[in-house]
């Protein structure tokens, strides 16, 4: 069960508006290495792993990205609130205001809808963590991308906050991956059975 | 999961759907004054029995309640996924 706590992980309040910094920095909320895919890609995959350390990790790292995905949403809303909608054609954002208006919808830098084949659930623990790897270090590559392109430390605090966290994530995942493969050299226990499928 | 543990979480999901039924009904009546003394009270019980889960069963939350034991009690099973 999820409980909602009413505050953001980090602070975010940026005082002036700028609908082409929001253009670019919305792929993190729908694009395919944003927090909308970390979330259901880590969410998801922890119902099969094998040890309680890789159910924790990926549990605690999903609900964590659910944060960033508001924080993301919090950037954008506040750098397109109040912009007249000429500023958003000059920044490429007319199709955008054309189907949302100042809304927030999960899409990437060039507007294409979040879409799941973004991430992968393989059901294998070694090949879901190996995933997890590549996707923190996809996901801080991005946010570093979004820094270079963004001139208002309002908007570079809160990015540079966002990619720390990416490198913790990472740390994360190659310590659970190192477990995982030390169950796994076990004796028996080089095939690892789904858990329900041991009980019939 | 032995039966009495069943039982306190069962107690706890009651109580905390109840808290749910009535924040939702709040949101869109934030003036009933019946409504937030019924939520004030099954706040005070959803409490009671969260304490009495977590002091025999381990956390319901990862950082709302103290560790108890040398060990991080949060990652142990079951897990709500898990066969009761």
């Amino acid at each position: 069960m999820f409980l909602y706590e009413k505050k953001l992980q980090y602070p975010v309040n940026i005082k002036n508006c700028n609908p082409k910094l929001a253009k670019y920095i919305i792929t993190q909320y729908g694009g395919p290495d944003g927090e909308l895919g970390a979330s259901l890609r880590y969410l998801s995959q922890r119902f099969h792993m094998p040890i309680n350390e890789a159910k924790g990790i990926l549990n605690d790292i999903g609900v964590e990205e659910l944060g960033h995905l508001e924080m993301i949403g919090t950037i954008v809303h506040q750098l397109t609130q109040g912009a007249p909608v000429e500023a958003l054609e000059e920044a490429g954002m007319g199709g955008y205001y054309a189907e949302h208006g100042y809304g927030i919808y999960p899409v990437n830098a060039s507007g294409v809808p979040y879409d799941a084949n973004s991430f992968a659930v393989k059901g294998d623990p070694v090949a879901d963590l190996v995933e997890d790897l590549a996707a923190e270090q996809k996901a801080r590559a991005t946010y570093e991308h979004l820094i270079h392109l963004s001139d208002d430390p309002d908007v570079i605090d809160p990015l540079r906050f966002l990619r720390a966290r990416e490198i913790i994530h990472f740390q994360r995942f190659g310590e659970a991956l190192g477990l995982v493969q030390d169950k796994m050299m076990q004796k028996n226990s080089y095939v690892i059975k789904p858990e329900g499928m041991c009980k019939r | 999961m032995d039966s009495e543990r069943y039982n306190l979480l069962r107690q706890v999901m009651a109580l905390d759907f109840y808290l749910v039924e009535l924040n939702l009904y709040l949101d869109t009546h934030p003036a009933d004054q019946r409504a937030i003394q019924l939520f004030n009270t099954a706040m005070a019980n959803a409490r009671i029995a969260r304490e009495a889960y977590e002091r025999q069963c381990g956390p319901l939350t990862t950082y709302n309640s103290m560790n108890n034991g040398s060990s991080w009690q949060w990652i142990n099973s079951p897990w709500p996924w898990e066969n009761m």
